[in-house]
Protein backbone atom coordinates (compact mmCIF):
# COMPACT_ATOMS: atom_id res chain seq x y z
CA UNK A 1 0.00 0.00 0.00
CA UNK A 2 1.48 3.49 -1.00
CA UNK A 3 2.46 5.73 2.41
CA UNK A 4 -0.38 8.65 2.95
CA UNK A 5 -1.24 11.24 5.16
CA UNK A 6 -4.16 10.53 7.93
CA UNK A 7 -6.64 13.18 9.61
CA UNK A 8 -9.97 12.68 11.39
CA UNK A 9 -12.16 14.96 10.50
CA UNK A 10 -13.66 17.28 13.22
CA UNK A 11 -17.03 17.78 11.98
CA UNK A 12 -18.75 17.45 7.95
CA UNK A 13 -17.99 21.06 7.83
CA UNK A 14 -14.62 20.77 8.52
CA UNK A 15 -14.25 17.37 6.67
CA UNK A 16 -14.95 19.29 3.45
CA UNK A 17 -12.83 22.02 3.92
CA UNK A 18 -10.09 19.76 5.07
CA UNK A 19 -10.50 16.90 2.12
CA UNK A 20 -10.34 20.86 -0.31
CA UNK A 21 -6.98 22.00 1.91
CA UNK A 22 -5.29 18.45 1.28
CA UNK A 23 -6.17 18.64 -2.58
CA UNK A 24 -6.69 16.16 -5.60
CA UNK A 25 -5.47 13.26 -4.19
CA UNK A 26 -7.22 13.17 -0.80
CA UNK A 27 -9.84 10.92 -0.29
CA UNK A 28 -12.66 9.95 2.33
CA UNK A 29 -12.68 7.20 4.73
CA UNK A 30 -15.68 5.75 6.13
CA UNK A 31 -16.38 1.86 7.12
CA UNK A 32 -12.83 1.27 4.66
CA UNK A 33 -14.39 -2.07 3.56
CA UNK A 34 -13.91 -1.37 0.22
CA UNK A 35 -11.73 1.50 -0.11
CA UNK A 36 -9.14 -0.30 1.88
CA UNK A 37 -8.76 -3.58 -0.46
CA UNK A 38 -8.79 -1.10 -3.06
CA UNK A 39 -5.59 0.21 -1.59
CA UNK A 40 -4.46 -2.78 -1.10
CA UNK A 41 -4.90 -3.67 -4.62
CA UNK A 42 -3.08 -0.21 -5.87
CA UNK A 43 -6.42 0.93 -7.29
CA UNK A 44 -6.65 4.02 -5.16
CA UNK A 45 -3.95 5.79 -4.23
CA UNK A 46 -4.37 8.63 -1.93
CA UNK A 47 -2.11 10.90 -0.91
CA UNK A 48 -4.05 11.84 2.70
CA UNK A 49 -7.26 9.96 4.12
CA UNK A 50 -9.59 12.52 5.66
CA UNK A 51 -11.43 9.77 7.97
CA UNK A 52 -15.12 10.88 8.62
CA UNK A 53 -16.17 7.30 10.05
CA UNK A 54 -16.40 8.73 13.47
CA UNK A 55 -18.70 11.61 12.72
CA UNK A 56 -21.99 12.18 14.89
CA UNK A 57 -23.76 10.89 11.63
CA UNK A 58 -25.31 7.92 13.29
CA UNK A 59 -28.29 7.93 13.98
CA UNK A 60 -31.39 6.95 12.49
CA UNK A 61 -34.55 9.19 13.10
CA UNK A 62 -38.07 9.10 12.46
CA UNK A 63 -39.34 12.10 10.22
CA UNK A 64 -42.97 13.30 11.04
CA UNK A 65 -44.07 12.61 7.95
CA UNK A 66 -43.65 9.27 8.12
CA UNK A 67 -40.16 9.10 6.61
CA UNK A 68 -36.62 8.27 7.49
CA UNK A 69 -33.31 9.86 7.87
CA UNK A 70 -30.51 8.13 8.33
CA UNK A 71 -26.86 9.62 9.29
CA UNK A 72 -24.31 8.64 6.78
CA UNK A 73 -21.95 6.57 9.56
CA UNK A 74 -25.04 4.41 10.42
CA UNK A 75 -23.46 1.13 9.84
CA UNK A 76 -25.01 -1.34 7.19
CA UNK A 77 -25.99 -3.71 9.75
CA UNK A 78 -27.65 -1.40 12.43
CA UNK A 79 -29.68 0.10 9.53
CA UNK A 80 -30.76 -3.62 9.02
CA UNK A 81 -31.39 -4.25 12.07
CA UNK A 82 -33.60 -1.19 12.64
CA UNK A 83 -36.96 -2.12 14.03
CA UNK A 84 -38.85 1.23 11.74
CA UNK A 85 -37.26 -0.04 8.47
CA UNK A 86 -37.80 -3.84 8.97
CA UNK A 87 -41.64 -2.86 9.77
CA UNK A 88 -41.81 -0.03 6.96
CA UNK A 89 -39.44 -1.06 4.66
CA UNK A 90 -38.21 -4.36 4.47
CA UNK A 91 -37.13 -3.95 0.99
CA UNK A 92 -34.15 -2.10 2.35
CA UNK A 93 -33.37 -4.09 5.19
CA UNK A 94 -33.48 -7.46 2.95
CA UNK A 95 -31.27 -5.45 0.29
CA UNK A 96 -28.71 -4.56 3.19
CA UNK A 97 -28.89 -8.25 4.60
CA UNK A 98 -28.60 -9.74 1.07
CA UNK A 99 -25.07 -7.65 1.03
CA UNK A 100 -21.60 -8.41 1.94
CA UNK A 101 -21.23 -10.51 5.59
CA UNK A 102 -22.08 -9.54 8.47
CA UNK A 103 -18.83 -9.04 9.89
CA UNK A 104 -18.65 -6.22 6.40
CA UNK A 105 -21.54 -5.30 7.31
CA UNK A 106 -21.04 -4.14 10.86
CA UNK A 107 -17.62 -1.99 9.70
CA UNK A 108 -19.45 -0.69 6.30
CA UNK A 109 -21.38 2.60 6.26
CA UNK A 110 -24.49 3.97 4.61
CA UNK A 111 -22.03 6.52 2.41
CA UNK A 112 -19.54 4.02 2.13
CA UNK A 113 -21.83 1.44 0.51
CA UNK A 114 -23.53 3.84 -2.17
CA UNK A 115 -19.84 4.85 -3.31
CA UNK A 116 -18.37 1.40 -3.58
CA UNK A 117 -16.87 0.85 -6.47
CA UNK A 118 -17.94 -1.61 -9.44
CA UNK A 119 -16.30 -5.21 -8.97
CA UNK A 120 -15.72 -5.69 -12.72
CA UNK A 121 -12.42 -7.79 -12.46
CA UNK A 122 -10.31 -5.42 -15.04
CA UNK A 123 -11.34 -2.53 -12.89
CA UNK A 124 -9.37 -4.29 -9.67
CA UNK A 125 -6.09 -5.61 -11.60
CA UNK A 126 -4.06 -2.69 -12.63
CA UNK A 127 -1.96 -4.59 -14.95
CA UNK A 128 -5.53 -4.48 -17.36
CA UNK A 129 -6.44 -1.27 -18.99
CA UNK A 130 -9.74 0.02 -17.74
CA UNK A 131 -11.34 3.70 -18.41
CA UNK A 132 -12.47 3.38 -15.49
CA UNK A 133 -9.56 3.01 -13.56
CA UNK A 134 -7.53 4.95 -16.07
CA UNK A 135 -8.99 7.22 -18.19
CA UNK A 136 -8.37 6.17 -21.81
CA UNK A 137 -6.87 3.14 -21.48
CA UNK A 138 -9.37 1.35 -23.24
CA UNK A 139 -12.24 -1.37 -21.64
CA UNK A 140 -11.00 -4.77 -22.03
CA UNK A 141 -14.05 -6.08 -20.47
CA UNK A 142 -16.26 -5.28 -23.90
CA UNK A 143 -14.37 -8.09 -25.37
CA UNK A 144 -13.52 -10.23 -22.91
CA UNK A 145 -14.93 -11.64 -19.42
CA UNK A 146 -18.80 -9.63 -19.42
CA UNK A 147 -20.80 -11.85 -18.25
CA UNK A 148 -21.94 -10.25 -15.03
CA UNK A 149 -21.71 -7.05 -16.30
CA UNK A 150 -24.01 -4.42 -17.52
CA UNK A 151 -27.04 -4.78 -20.34
CA UNK A 152 -28.38 -1.66 -20.06
CA UNK A 153 -27.13 1.82 -20.09
CA UNK A 154 -23.60 0.67 -21.02
CA UNK A 155 -21.24 3.05 -22.89
CA UNK A 156 -18.33 1.42 -25.73
CA UNK A 157 -15.93 2.79 -22.67
CA UNK A 158 -17.46 1.01 -20.01
CA UNK A 159 -19.37 -1.75 -18.87
CA UNK A 160 -19.23 -2.07 -15.07
CA UNK A 161 -22.41 -2.83 -13.38
CA UNK A 162 -22.54 -0.92 -9.77
CA UNK A 163 -22.61 -3.57 -6.77
CA UNK A 164 -24.43 -1.95 -4.54
CA UNK A 165 -27.71 -4.14 -2.88
CA UNK A 166 -28.63 -0.90 -0.53
CA UNK A 167 -28.56 1.30 -3.50
CA UNK A 168 -31.35 -0.33 -5.53
CA UNK A 169 -33.63 -0.65 -2.70
CA UNK A 170 -32.96 2.99 -2.23
CA UNK A 171 -33.72 4.31 -6.09
CA UNK A 172 -37.22 1.98 -5.15
CA UNK A 173 -38.11 4.03 -2.75
CA UNK A 174 -36.84 7.16 -4.09
CA UNK A 175 -34.73 8.03 -1.13
CA UNK A 176 -32.49 11.46 -1.48
CA UNK A 177 -29.02 12.14 -0.57
CA UNK A 178 -28.02 14.65 1.37
CA UNK A 179 -24.22 16.09 1.05
CA UNK A 180 -22.39 18.62 2.47
CA UNK A 181 -20.38 20.86 -0.12
CA UNK A 182 -18.63 23.86 0.29
CA UNK A 183 -21.22 25.76 -0.45
CA UNK A 184 -23.49 24.31 1.91
CA UNK A 185 -26.26 21.73 1.83
CA UNK A 186 -26.95 20.09 -1.11
CA UNK A 187 -29.97 16.90 -1.69
CA UNK A 188 -29.70 14.89 -4.41
CA UNK A 189 -32.34 11.66 -5.35
CA UNK A 190 -30.50 8.55 -5.11
CA UNK A 191 -32.01 7.59 -8.89
CA UNK A 192 -30.29 10.67 -9.98
CA UNK A 193 -27.28 10.11 -7.49
CA UNK A 194 -25.40 7.59 -9.93
CA UNK A 195 -24.08 8.08 -13.38
CA UNK A 196 -24.61 5.88 -16.46
CA UNK A 197 -20.73 5.76 -18.00
CA UNK A 198 -20.83 7.47 -21.25
CA UNK A 199 -17.26 9.15 -22.02
CA UNK A 200 -16.66 9.32 -18.52
CA UNK A 201 -16.61 6.00 -16.70
CA UNK A 202 -14.27 7.10 -13.97
CA UNK A 203 -17.22 9.81 -12.30
CA UNK A 204 -19.46 6.94 -10.68
CA UNK A 205 -21.57 9.99 -9.21
CA UNK A 206 -22.56 13.26 -9.87
CA UNK A 207 -20.20 14.32 -6.71
CA UNK A 208 -18.19 16.55 -6.74
CA UNK A 209 -14.61 16.43 -5.59
CA UNK A 210 -14.95 17.38 -1.87
CA UNK A 211 -18.83 17.00 -1.32
CA UNK A 212 -19.39 14.67 1.72
CA UNK A 213 -22.52 12.70 2.19
CA UNK A 214 -24.07 13.21 5.70
CA UNK A 215 -27.43 11.50 5.19
CA UNK A 216 -29.85 9.24 3.08
CA UNK A 217 -33.95 10.30 3.63
CA UNK A 218 -36.12 7.64 2.59
CA UNK A 219 -39.64 9.47 1.67
CA UNK A 220 -42.58 7.67 3.50
CA UNK A 221 -44.31 4.95 1.58
CA UNK A 222 -47.94 3.91 2.85
CA UNK A 223 -47.21 0.27 1.36
CA UNK A 224 -43.47 0.19 2.15
CA UNK A 225 -45.00 -3.18 4.00
CA UNK A 226 -45.54 -5.15 1.10
CA UNK A 227 -41.99 -4.53 -0.16
CA UNK A 228 -39.29 -7.19 -1.13
CA UNK A 229 -36.22 -7.68 -2.76
CA UNK A 230 -34.36 -10.27 -4.11
CA UNK A 231 -31.83 -11.03 -5.66
CA UNK A 232 -29.68 -14.24 -7.59
CA UNK A 233 -26.41 -14.56 -7.44
CA UNK A 234 -24.08 -17.58 -8.19
CA UNK A 235 -24.11 -18.62 -5.01
CA UNK A 236 -26.51 -18.47 -1.89
CA UNK A 237 -25.17 -16.31 0.29
CA UNK A 238 -21.65 -13.66 0.40
CA UNK A 239 -22.00 -12.99 -3.56
CA UNK A 240 -22.81 -10.01 -5.73
CA UNK A 241 -26.12 -9.72 -7.87
CA UNK A 242 -26.12 -11.64 -11.37
CA UNK A 243 -29.84 -9.56 -11.32
CA UNK A 244 -32.13 -8.11 -8.23
CA UNK A 245 -35.00 -6.79 -7.94
CA UNK A 246 -36.67 -4.11 -5.26
CA UNK A 247 -40.12 -3.76 -4.99
CA UNK A 248 -43.10 -2.53 -3.74
CA UNK A 249 -46.75 -3.10 -4.51
CA UNK A 250 -49.79 -1.26 -3.66
CA UNK A 251 -53.00 -3.30 -4.72
CA UNK A 252 -56.62 -2.78 -4.28
CA UNK A 253 -59.66 -4.97 -5.86
CA UNK A 254 -57.16 -6.86 -7.64
CA UNK A 255 -55.62 -3.60 -9.43
CA UNK A 256 -52.01 -2.09 -9.11
CA UNK A 257 -52.90 0.94 -7.79
CA UNK A 258 -49.30 1.81 -6.98
CA UNK A 259 -45.92 -0.48 -7.27
CA UNK A 260 -42.06 0.82 -6.75
CA UNK A 261 -39.18 -0.75 -9.16
CA UNK A 262 -35.48 -0.82 -9.28
CA UNK A 263 -32.88 -3.47 -10.14
CA UNK A 264 -29.56 -4.24 -9.26
CA UNK A 265 -26.59 -6.20 -11.49
CA UNK A 266 -27.96 -4.90 -14.79
CA UNK A 267 -26.07 -1.19 -14.91
CA UNK A 268 -23.46 1.13 -14.22
CA UNK A 269 -26.10 2.52 -11.66
CA UNK A 270 -29.15 1.48 -9.41
CA UNK A 271 -31.53 0.75 -12.57
CA UNK A 272 -34.52 2.40 -11.53
CA UNK A 273 -37.61 0.68 -13.66
CA UNK A 274 -39.66 3.36 -14.94
CA UNK A 275 -41.26 1.94 -17.82
CA UNK A 276 -42.39 -0.87 -16.36
CA UNK A 277 -43.95 1.44 -13.17
CA UNK A 278 -45.61 3.33 -15.69
CA UNK A 279 -46.52 -0.14 -17.65
CA UNK A 280 -47.94 -1.23 -14.13
CA UNK A 281 -49.56 1.07 -12.53
CA UNK A 282 -53.98 0.79 -13.32
CA UNK A 283 -53.05 -3.50 -14.76
CA UNK A 284 -54.43 -6.01 -13.28
CA UNK A 285 -52.50 -7.72 -10.56
CA UNK A 286 -51.90 -10.47 -12.60
CA UNK A 287 -48.58 -12.67 -14.15
CA UNK A 288 -49.28 -11.44 -17.38
CA UNK A 289 -49.18 -7.77 -16.11
CA UNK A 290 -46.28 -8.53 -14.44
CA UNK A 291 -44.64 -9.74 -17.24
CA UNK A 292 -45.67 -7.13 -19.98
CA UNK A 293 -44.34 -4.80 -17.35
CA UNK A 294 -40.95 -6.23 -17.49
CA UNK A 295 -40.94 -6.79 -20.78
CA UNK A 296 -41.58 -3.03 -21.22
CA UNK A 297 -38.52 -2.10 -19.12
CA UNK A 298 -36.28 -4.38 -20.88
CA UNK A 299 -36.74 -3.67 -24.20
CA UNK A 300 -34.23 -1.18 -23.94
CA UNK A 301 -31.83 -3.62 -23.46
CA UNK A 302 -28.73 -3.99 -25.01
CA UNK A 303 -26.75 -7.38 -23.73
CA UNK A 304 -23.11 -8.19 -24.65
CA UNK A 305 -21.86 -11.20 -26.31
CA UNK A 306 -21.96 -13.16 -23.01
CA UNK A 307 -24.65 -11.47 -20.92
CA UNK A 308 -27.51 -11.98 -23.01
CA UNK A 309 -28.95 -14.60 -20.10
CA UNK A 310 -29.38 -11.88 -18.03
CA UNK A 311 -32.53 -10.35 -19.80
CA UNK A 312 -34.80 -13.34 -19.60
CA UNK A 313 -33.24 -13.99 -15.92
CA UNK A 314 -34.27 -10.44 -15.36
CA UNK A 315 -37.95 -10.95 -16.60
CA UNK A 316 -38.39 -14.01 -14.64
CA UNK A 317 -37.26 -12.48 -11.60
CA UNK A 318 -39.33 -9.65 -11.85
CA UNK A 319 -42.64 -11.16 -12.80
CA UNK A 320 -41.50 -13.67 -9.77
CA UNK A 321 -41.10 -10.90 -6.94
CA UNK A 322 -44.18 -8.94 -7.86
CA UNK A 323 -46.08 -12.63 -7.94
CA UNK A 324 -45.33 -12.83 -4.57
CA UNK A 325 -45.40 -9.56 -3.31
CA UNK A 326 -49.33 -9.54 -4.79
CA UNK A 327 -50.02 -12.93 -3.31
CA UNK A 328 -48.63 -11.51 0.53
CA UNK B 1 3.43 7.14 11.91
CA UNK B 2 0.27 7.81 14.11
CA UNK B 3 -0.07 6.89 18.38
CA UNK B 4 -2.84 4.53 18.94
CA UNK B 5 -4.03 3.27 22.03
CA UNK B 6 -5.90 0.09 21.81
CA UNK B 7 -7.74 -2.00 24.24
CA UNK B 8 -6.79 -5.44 23.64
CA UNK B 9 -8.03 -8.49 25.87
CA UNK B 10 -8.64 -6.02 28.34
CA UNK B 11 -5.26 -4.85 28.14
CA UNK B 12 -4.28 -1.01 27.01
CA UNK B 13 -1.92 -0.57 25.09
CA UNK B 14 0.14 2.61 23.76
CA UNK B 15 1.60 1.74 19.75
CA UNK B 16 3.01 4.18 17.57
CA UNK B 17 1.48 3.07 14.12
CA UNK B 18 2.47 2.67 10.56
CA UNK B 19 -0.95 4.63 9.38
CA UNK B 20 -0.79 2.06 6.61
CA UNK B 21 -0.83 -0.73 9.36
CA UNK B 22 -4.16 -2.93 9.38
CA UNK B 23 -5.72 -3.95 12.86
CA UNK B 24 -4.65 -7.70 11.78
CA UNK B 25 -1.08 -6.46 11.45
CA UNK B 26 -0.66 -4.80 14.52
CA UNK B 27 -2.55 -7.41 16.56
CA UNK B 28 -0.21 -9.82 14.86
CA UNK B 29 3.37 -8.52 14.34
CA UNK B 30 3.11 -5.80 17.72
CA UNK B 31 1.08 -7.41 20.10
CA UNK B 32 2.60 -11.21 19.22
CA UNK B 33 -1.49 -12.02 18.90
CA UNK B 34 -1.06 -14.37 15.92
CA UNK B 35 -4.36 -16.03 17.07
CA UNK B 36 -5.76 -13.97 14.60
CA UNK B 37 -5.18 -15.06 11.12
CA UNK B 38 -3.99 -13.77 7.41
CA UNK B 39 -6.20 -15.75 5.14
CA UNK B 40 -6.95 -13.49 1.46
CA UNK B 41 -6.51 -9.85 3.52
CA UNK B 42 -9.10 -8.66 1.54
CA UNK B 43 -12.43 -9.46 3.44
CA UNK B 44 -13.42 -12.47 1.72
CA UNK B 45 -12.74 -15.51 4.24
CA UNK B 46 -13.36 -13.99 7.81
CA UNK B 47 -10.22 -15.83 9.70
CA UNK B 48 -8.88 -12.28 10.70
CA UNK B 49 -12.34 -11.87 12.56
CA UNK B 50 -12.08 -10.32 15.44
CA UNK B 51 -14.57 -8.44 18.36
CA UNK B 52 -13.76 -4.91 17.83
CA UNK B 53 -16.12 -2.63 20.00
CA UNK B 54 -18.19 -5.76 20.72
CA UNK B 55 -19.19 -6.14 16.79
CA UNK B 56 -17.73 -8.98 14.95
CA UNK B 57 -15.50 -7.74 12.26
CA UNK B 58 -12.69 -8.38 9.66
CA UNK B 59 -9.32 -6.74 11.19
CA UNK B 60 -7.47 -7.02 7.60
CA UNK B 61 -9.80 -3.90 6.06
CA UNK B 62 -9.73 -1.98 9.47
CA UNK B 63 -7.01 0.44 9.44
CA UNK B 64 -5.72 0.55 13.15
CA UNK B 65 -5.10 4.53 13.12
CA UNK B 66 -9.00 4.92 12.61
CA UNK B 67 -10.04 2.79 15.41
CA UNK B 68 -7.85 4.64 17.90
CA UNK B 69 -9.50 4.07 21.63
CA UNK B 70 -11.19 0.98 20.25
CA UNK B 71 -11.93 -2.11 22.81
CA UNK B 72 -10.73 -5.43 20.75
CA UNK B 73 -11.24 -8.95 21.70
CA UNK B 74 -9.20 -11.61 20.01
CA UNK B 75 -9.50 -15.49 20.18
CA UNK B 76 -6.93 -15.26 22.67
CA UNK B 77 -9.01 -12.81 25.15
CA UNK B 78 -11.99 -15.68 24.24
CA UNK B 79 -11.43 -17.79 27.69
CA UNK B 80 -11.85 -16.66 31.08
CA UNK B 81 -10.24 -18.15 34.33
CA UNK B 82 -8.50 -21.24 32.21
CA UNK B 83 -11.75 -21.98 31.45
CA UNK B 84 -12.55 -22.14 27.56
CA UNK B 85 -15.31 -20.19 25.96
CA UNK B 86 -18.54 -22.05 25.58
CA UNK B 87 -17.90 -21.53 21.75
CA UNK B 88 -14.60 -22.96 21.71
CA UNK B 89 -15.15 -25.57 24.11
CA UNK B 90 -18.62 -26.50 21.02
CA UNK B 91 -15.78 -26.14 18.32
CA UNK B 92 -13.35 -29.09 20.75
CA UNK B 93 -16.20 -31.14 21.31
CA UNK B 94 -17.34 -30.87 17.68
CA UNK B 95 -14.18 -31.19 15.94
CA UNK B 96 -15.50 -28.74 14.09
CA UNK B 97 -12.17 -27.87 12.24
CA UNK B 98 -9.71 -29.96 10.14
CA UNK B 99 -6.83 -27.61 10.09
CA UNK B 100 -7.64 -25.16 12.39
CA UNK B 101 -6.58 -22.31 10.28
CA UNK B 102 -10.19 -20.43 9.78
CA UNK B 103 -10.98 -21.48 13.43
CA UNK B 104 -9.97 -18.09 15.66
CA UNK B 105 -12.26 -15.93 13.13
CA UNK B 106 -15.05 -18.61 12.45
CA UNK B 107 -15.28 -18.93 16.90
CA UNK B 108 -14.77 -14.84 17.37
CA UNK B 109 -17.61 -14.32 13.98
CA UNK B 110 -20.18 -16.78 16.16
CA UNK B 111 -19.27 -15.10 19.18
CA UNK B 112 -20.13 -11.90 17.52
CA UNK B 113 -23.15 -13.43 15.59
CA UNK B 114 -25.25 -14.61 18.80
CA UNK B 115 -24.71 -11.37 20.03
CA UNK B 116 -26.41 -10.34 16.60
CA UNK B 117 -29.13 -12.93 17.29
CA UNK B 118 -29.50 -11.62 20.88
CA UNK B 119 -30.14 -8.24 19.52
CA UNK B 120 -32.99 -9.44 17.69
CA UNK B 121 -31.25 -8.78 14.10
CA UNK B 122 -32.82 -10.52 11.44
CA UNK B 123 -31.04 -12.16 8.98
CA UNK B 124 -31.25 -13.30 4.77
CA UNK B 125 -32.39 -16.31 5.57
CA UNK B 126 -34.95 -15.12 8.72
CA UNK B 127 -38.63 -16.03 7.49
CA UNK B 128 -39.73 -13.20 9.38
CA UNK B 129 -37.95 -9.88 9.39
CA UNK B 130 -40.19 -8.66 11.99
CA UNK B 131 -39.64 -11.11 14.65
CA UNK B 132 -38.37 -10.50 18.23
CA UNK B 133 -35.50 -12.67 18.02
CA UNK B 134 -35.20 -15.20 15.22
CA UNK B 135 -34.85 -19.02 15.58
CA UNK B 136 -31.63 -20.11 15.21
CA UNK B 137 -31.63 -22.86 13.06
CA UNK B 138 -28.92 -24.61 10.54
CA UNK B 139 -30.16 -22.16 7.66
CA UNK B 140 -30.00 -19.04 9.75
CA UNK B 141 -26.42 -20.34 11.11
CA UNK B 142 -25.12 -20.84 7.59
CA UNK B 143 -26.61 -17.70 6.32
CA UNK B 144 -25.03 -15.63 9.08
CA UNK B 145 -21.61 -17.48 9.16
CA UNK B 146 -21.25 -17.07 5.28
CA UNK B 147 -18.46 -14.32 5.71
CA UNK B 148 -15.99 -17.15 7.35
CA UNK B 149 -15.08 -19.98 4.69
CA UNK B 150 -13.43 -23.30 5.95
CA UNK B 151 -11.14 -24.64 3.04
CA UNK B 152 -11.12 -28.02 4.79
CA UNK B 153 -15.29 -27.85 4.34
CA UNK B 154 -15.56 -28.79 8.46
CA UNK B 155 -18.82 -26.69 7.92
CA UNK B 156 -20.81 -30.14 8.79
CA UNK B 157 -19.52 -30.30 12.07
CA UNK B 158 -19.44 -26.35 12.53
CA UNK B 159 -22.99 -25.46 12.53
CA UNK B 160 -23.64 -27.80 15.21
CA UNK B 161 -21.25 -26.50 17.26
CA UNK B 162 -22.62 -23.08 16.94
CA UNK B 163 -26.09 -24.73 17.25
CA UNK B 164 -24.71 -26.58 20.14
CA UNK B 165 -23.12 -23.24 21.79
CA UNK B 166 -26.39 -21.03 21.50
CA UNK B 167 -28.68 -23.19 23.40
Amino acid sequence: MRPFEYERASGPAGAVAALRERGDGAMYLGGGTNLVDLMKLGVETPSTLVDVSKLPLREIEERGDGGLRIGAAVRNSELAGDRVVRERYPVLALALLSGASGQLRNLATVGGNLLQRTRCSYFQDVSKPCNKRSPGSGCPAREGDHRNLAIIGHSPACVATHPSDMAVALAALDATVEVETEDGTRTIFVREFHRLPGDEPQRDTVLEPGDLITAVEVPPLPFGARSTYRKVRERASFSFAVVSVAAALDIADGMVRDCRLALGGVAHKPWHAARAEEALRGRPATEESFLAAADAELEQAEPLRDNAFKVPLARAVIARTLLELSAA
Amino acid sequence: MAEIVLTVNGEEHRLDVDVRATLLDVLRERLDLTGSKKGCDHGQCGACTILLDGMRANSCLALAVAHDGAEIVTIEGLAENGELHPLQAAFVEHDAFQCGYCTPGQICSAVGMLGEVEKGWPSNASPDLTAERSDLTDDEIRERMSGNICRCGAYMNIVPAIADAAE
